[in-house]
């Protein structure tokens, strides 16, 4: 493993933990490499995603920052990289300026080099290597979302979609995608005019479908309702552990990341590997 | 995938002027690097956090206000203090020759004043960290 201690990632060592972060990124080969190496750990990841401008960032911070008084916190904030050139702005840490002091959190924010669905290729290994060096919560920031990014729902045990007044009808909320991912509803920004009445719609959808699911007014500026929604966030995560349904989630997750690692390794192979491999392929799905 | 240039663009100190960190960061985000801007008015101390955390390979400071003589020298102290007193840090903004002279001893790696091309700055980043 390239010039890294694996003693000072076990002692959950800052500097550590953010060069290994970069060879994650960098290499998905080496990555699997050093989550393997360290210890599994029972960690929570929370996912926040919605539209561009909705507050995920600010709800972060305030979220991380409540949640931090008794566990240590990660967060990883992904925004989209340029299919142009590749680069990227990556401006999530300027709202998140109450928790970047905390020694209890860690922030890393990541470009999402060209992976559509929300989040970015390494993500699978980056939260699983936070999860290992002891961070209980793992706050995971899509990109701004439109209709159509889920992905955070195979990674997240609970996802938080967070939505703004002044964004469309009722019938954007019966659209397939995003609308049917959250586990708890947000409504930033609840200051802003219309913001009951979309919270009284987004309920109302919910009722067809016969999804009991939580909706909430927030304002993350001021911080309103932001114990409330943490306790949401508790109360979810004991459901989901009473029920059972926590382990179906970590084996979605384990398999998500999985198939994303085969298929960051697929991509590094030549066209007559890919060849031979859809030809056995074709074996284990009995001809198809 | 391959290694992408990450660079982090600070502004310490309480000066609001952001124009030129922003137009920097920009050309860097065109010239195809990760760019992690962290906002107006930040501490030395939340700089060198954020370079940790990020891992960045460069750090840019823009300081307009005249307090780079204070500002750079605590900003490279924490850098120390956090482990990562080797990584490049770059200062662009107003600053008198004298002084860039100074900052150059203290171990700012360059200095960028008015008028300085962004090919420039683009090609000293991508330089230092090859």
């Amino acid at each position: 493993m390239t010039e890294l201690s694996l003693e000072k990632l076990k002692a959950e060592d800052v500097k550590e933990i953010s060069k290994a972060l970069t060879i994650i990124e960098n290499d998905p080969i080496e990555a699997k490499k050093i989550v393997g190496a360290l210890d599994e750990k029972d960690y929570c990841v929370i996912g926040l995603t919605g539209s561009p401008g909705s507050g995920k960032s600010t709800l972060t911070d305030r979220l991380a920052s409540l949640f931090s008084l008794k566990e240590k916190i990660g967060i990883i904030a992904v925004d989209p990289s340029s299919p142009f050139t590749g680069g990227a702005f990556l401006g999530d840490r300027i709202r998140m300026k109450r928790t970047s002091r905390n020694d209890n959190v860690y922030i890393r924010s990541m470009a999402s080099r060209g992976k559509l669905g929300g989040l970015s290729p390494s993500i699978y290994n980056a939260v699983e290597l936070l999860g290992r060096c002891g961070f209980k919560k793992v706050f995971v920031e899509t990109v701004g979302a439109g209709q159509s990014e889920t992905d955070i729902a195979n990674l997240a045990d609970i996802v938080l979609l967070v939505l703004a007044p002044g964004l469309g009808d009722e019938i954007q909320m019966l659209k397939a995608g995003i609308m049917e991912i959250g586990d708890i509803y947000v409504v930033n920004k609840m200051d802003i005019e219309g913001a009951s009445r979309l919270k009284s719609r987004i309920e109302a959808v919910l009722d067809f479908s016969n999804h009991r699911k939580d909706v909430i007014l927030t304002d993350g500026i001021k911080g309103t309702n932001l114990e409330e929604l943490a306790r949401l966030i508790e109360k979810e995560l004991q459901f989901l552990k009473e029920s059972g349904k926590i382990d179906e989630k970590r084996k979605k997750r384990k398999r998500f990341n999985k198939l994303n690692t085969v298929f960051q390794e697929l991509k590094e192979l030549p066209d007559e590997a890919i060849d031979r491999l859809v030809e056995e392929l074709k074996k284990l799905t009995g001809g198809r | 995938m391959g290694k992408k240039i990450k660079v982090l663009i600070a502004k310490p100190g309480l000066d609001g002027h952001d124009r030129g960190a922003k137009v920097v960061a920009m050309a860097l985000r065109d010239a195809g690097m990760e760019v992690i801007y962290t906002g107006l008015r930040q501490s030395p101390e939340d700089i060198a956090k954020a370079a940790l955390q990020e891992d960045v390979d460069v750090i840019g400071l823009s300081i307009l206000s005249g307090a780079h003589m204070k500002l750079c020298p605590r900003v490279l102290e924490f850098m120390k203090q956090y482990g990562i007193g080797e990584k490049p840090v770059f200062v662009g903004g107003i600053i008198p020759e004298d002084d860039a002279l100074e900052l150059k001893k203290m171990g700012i790696f360059e200095v960028f004043g008015p008028g300085t091309s962004l090919e420039k700055i683009i090609d000293s980043m991508r330089k230092i960290v090859k």
